[in-house]
């Protein structure tokens, strides 16, 4: 894949709030190992382009910038940023809808969210941006939280235990301007039991119990 | 050394080997794409899986170090079945069309296919399509035949030194690429053409010309720079369709410049076929005999200190001696091979020559390069001081520059300065490069042809010789003081005296009136334009650039691939390359027209055959047959007295495309140094 045909913006430069992020970054590696910073600061320009435009994705010219400050090749970045889809090389909505379709959330409804999704959006494929420009609903592997499938991560926020209707009305949250509250949709902390526990309720044998 | 059996056959190789280099040592051939000898290893096309004995699985050799004592199976029934599975999911996206493809017949996975490839294909499902590359004028791609073997990707990185290639996305949608679309910037971007083991980078002017087993191929030296890369022209039908490296560790290991490669097409067009004669300000085509006989004409009554001869950049060294003789025999000291004004000291070969030899770079711990770009003036050279500073890590290899400051390099190093200004407190010692030089163990120093080519060269090069011996770049056992020519020619005519002599004009005294009759020798490069109107100058080479224009009689010779020459490299190594075509029309090898010149004006020259020739030039100077170099006559030059200038070294201006008749002649060339032309700023200097 190459650079589609999106306006590239001809420069980039990191903002005051990106820089010490950037030197937290960089203080992680070793000065020689500085390279192995590249992925933390793909994030930190994503990041500062969703700030700055609304849209977080990373222009050529922010990798461009990061090779530089990193000293390698800039196809160096352009190999990192490719080959993972969390780096958006194109730009998105304000939302960026990540639908969980693996085995787990598959099983417990996440064709359901996608349906939802598509219906609040008006988007048919994934990849594609809503005509007003607010959401992008992509398709993503196993976000690592089968416990309260099915998901949707919006940016960075997973939203758990969705569906149809719940999707639909977190959508009309976010085109409200609101953020609701991430985590489980349902009564329950965060992957305990719906309605509280369940088990160990005897306060003794749980701390005998220890981390167990 | 550790002892590893293979296959029965205990071998001993060295530890740290991997066990593909075991099973080579002990005469197996392994199939492999992705592993090259001179590339890192990547271990990603698993062609090379061999059993070893209680591994559970096969292994992929290329990156499996050996142990001592362990037992390595090429040639199971595991083994085969394993390599027939990979070359299985290779062939699932590749493309069927050998029969159009221009890697058809040199192809790796073709002919391992003929060895691990199955008949018919199991699988049924869509083939990926890739969108084919702009890589620029020399390489061609088609990416659908790529087999993501990163080869490519590791040279650019690796030996090229100009990482602009990468594997981009993933998985199924993996692509080499540039990303942002552009043209390679490297001056070895042809090798990427051999080392691709598919058809997905070819060469883009040679597309669709020849089938490699059709070719005529004839060993011979490339003469577009001067380190003497060793090459194979390849030839159809009486043309020369392309010209690739031949292995020669001690020289290019198996890289060739861009320029060698591909100037190719320069030995079709403007060529001189016939001889001419000036009649009246007009050109006309004549006969041999007619031309010889208007220059004997000339030549007659004209006194031998008013004759000269200038040799060009691509001379075979039997030519020069031919010419040189003929001179001699004429009575002229007039002759000179520095079109570009150098100055050498003469002394001792050593001093003209890259004494540490091209592989004294690999024992190299600092450099200091002094008014040269070794990435324009020998790309390949170049290659090899980045494998040395990337084998010793970072800040190892401590490198210096005085002169222009190239922003390409493909090394780091620290600029010292631009001009001469900086030897003096080198040669007092008090400059901390010195510190850099000193405590290396075999520092080496590299003169470029910017601090050379001036008035105050000599003194220059007195002035680094004393740095070198007082910073042991010279000294007992190691000689790292070096020249790097630009011209292929230069050492060869250095060796044969092809230098004013006593009392004789040097290239510019022959300018402006300094002679009556000139006769270039595929000089081109000098200012043809200072020759003096009156001057007769015959000009004999193969292409009509510059000098062949202002000529008053032209006499066809051959270019490097049409005879059989002598070429002496930069650190004085004495090749030989073998005529691979006819030259054409009328046009002949050089020497025999100078052969047959000497006869039609009664000076007969005591050679008639090759070989008789090479025994002239033996006795002017024992190198030619390997022997201990004979010292030259000694030029009477101003001597080191002359005063360095602060003037500050300039390289030359010229694009590294072209920079020879041949190259000038060749349309790839333009089109390439149209492409990467010198941005405005450096131009305008």
């Amino acid at each position: 894949m190459s650079v589609s045909d999106h306006v590239q913006p001809e420069s980039f430069a990191f903002d005051a709030q990106s820089e010490p992020e950037i030197a937290k970054a960089l203080a992680r590696y070793p000065e020689e190992r500085k390279a192995s910073a590249v992925m933390p600061l793909l994030y930190i320009a994503q990041d500062q382009m969703g700030r700055q435009t609304g849209s977080a994705w990373i222009p050529t010219a922010a990798m461009d910038e990061i090779a530089r400050r990193l000293e390698i090749a800039p196809v160096r970045v352009y190999e990192v940023a490719s080959f993972y889809f969390m780096y958006n090389r194109s730009p998105i909505g304000k939302y960026h809808l990540q639908v969980c379709t693996t085995t787990s959330c598959w099983l417990r409804g996440s064709d359901d969210v996608v349906a939802a999704c598509r219906r609040a959006t008006g988007i048919s494929h994934f990849g594609e941006t809503s005509e007003d420009g607010l959401f992008t609903m992509t398709e993503v592997e196993c976000l690592g939280a089968c416990s309260n499938a099915p998901i949707l991560q919006v940016d960075n926020d997973f939203y758990e235990d969705l569906d149809g209707p719940r999707t639909e009305a977190l959508i009309e949250a976010l085109r409200r301007g609101e953020r609701p509250e991430p985590g489980p949709t349902v009564d329950r902390l965060c992957s305990a039991p719906e309605g509280g526990r369940r088990v160990l309720l005897d306060e003794d044998t749980g701390q005998s119990q220890g981390q167990g | 050394m550790v002892r590893v059996i293979v296959d029965g056959t205990p071998v001993e190789v060295a530890a740290g080997s991997s066990a593909l280099q075991a099973c080579e040592a002990a005469g197996k051939e392994i199939p492999r794409f992705c592993y090259h000898e001179r590339l890192s290893v990547a271990g990603n096309c698993r062609m090379c899986l061999v059993e070893v004995v209680r591994a559970p699985k096969p292994v992929a050799s290329c990156g499996f170090p050996v142990s001592d004592g362990m037992e390595i199976r090429t040639d199971t029934e595991t083994v085969r079945r394993a390599r027939r599975a990979v070359m299985e999911f290779l062939l699932i996206n590749h493309p069927l069309d050998c029969p159009i493809c221009d890697q058809g017949g040199e192809c790796d996975l073709q002919d391992q296919a003929y060895g691990y490839g199955s008949g018919i294909s199991r699988y049924h499902e869509e083939k990926r399509a890739v969108t084919n590359k702009d890589l620029g004028p020399l390489v061609k791609t088609v990416m659908t035949r790529c087999i993501q073997c990163t080869r490519c990707v590791r040279f650019c990185t690796e030996v090229a030194g100009t990482p602009e290639l990468g594997g981009i996305s993933r998985g199924e949608n993996l692509e080499i690429s540039t990303y942002v679309e552009k043209a390679l910037t490297s001056e070895l971007s042809g090798n990427l053409i051999d080392i691709c083991p598919v058809g997905a980078l070819t060469s883009k002017p040679g597309a669709f010309q020849a089938r490699p087993w059709e070719m005529k191929k004839a060993d011979s030296i490339d003469v577009t720079d001067a380190l003497g890369t060793n090459t194979v022209v390849q030839v159809r039908g009486g043309e020369v369709k392309r010209i690739v490296p031949r292995v020669n560790d001690e020289v290019n290991e198996e890289w060739l410049s861009d320029k060698g490669r591909f100037s190719v097409d320069g030995l079709k067009r403007r060529r001189l076929d016939r001889p001419w004669v000036r009649v009246h300000g007009k050109r006309q085509a004549v006969s041999w005999q007619d031309a010889f006989v208007a220059i004997a004409k000339r030549l007659e009554g004209v006194p031998g200190n008013r004759i000269g001869a200038i040799a060009g950049d691509l001379c075979d060294a039997e030519s020069l001696t031919a010419l040189r003789d003929l001179m001699e025999s004429l009575g002229s000291a007039n002759l000179d091979c520095r079109q570009d004004g150098a100055a050498y000291d003469l002394s001792d070969r050593s001093r003209y020559t890259f004494a540490s030899g091209v592989t004294g770079i690999d024992e190299a711990d600092a450099l200091l390069i002094i008014g040269a770009a070794p990435r324009h003036d020998a790309p390949v050279l170049n290659a090899r001081i980045r494998k040395r500073y990337l084998s010793l890590g970072r800040g190892k290899f401590p490198i210096g520059v005085i002169g222009p400051q190239p922003s390409d390099t493909t090394w780091s190093y620290e600029a010292l300065g631009e001009g001469p200004d900086v030897l003096a407190s080198l040669y007092d010692g008090s400059h901390p490069f010195c510190e850099a030089l000193r405590t290396a163990e075999k520092p080496m120093i590299i003169l470029g042809h910017g601090a050379l080519v001036r008035e105050d060269s000599l003194a220059i090069q007195a002035a680094v010789r004393h740095i070198a011996e007082t910073t042991g770049v010279v000294k007992d056992g190691w000689n790292g003081l070096n020249i790097l020519h630009t011209a292929a020619s230069r050492v060869a005519a250095l060796d044969l005296g092809f230098v004013p002599g006593q009392g004789g004009r040097s290239m510019r005294g022959m300018l402006s009136s300094g002679v009556d009759v000139l006769w270039l020798l595929g000089a081109d490069e000098f200012p043809v334009g200072g020759i003096s109107p009156e001057t007769f100058v015959i000009y004999q080479g193969s292409h009509g650039d510059a000098a062949a224009a202002r000529a008053d009689v032209i006499l066809p010779g051959a270019a490097w691939t049409e005879k059989d020459g002598t070429y002496v490299n930069t650190e004085g190594r004495v090749q030989q390359a073998f005529r691979a075509v006819f030259p054409p029309g009328e046009a002949r090898e050089d020497w025999r027209i100078i052969r047959a010149f000497s006869e039609v004006i009664d000076h007969r020259l005591p050679f008639d055959t090759a070989e008789e020739l090479r025994a002239r030039m033996a006795r002017i100077n024992p190198v030619f047959v390997g022997g201990a170099p004979a010292s030259v006559s000694q030029p009477p030059f101003a001597g080191s007295e002359t005063i360095m200038t602060d003037r500050p070294f300039r390289l030359s201006r010229q694009s590294y495309y072209l920079t020879n008749p041949v190259s000038r002649a060749s349309e790839t060339m333009a089109e390439c140094a149209r492409v990467y032309s010198v941005p405005a700023a450096i131009a305008a200097e």
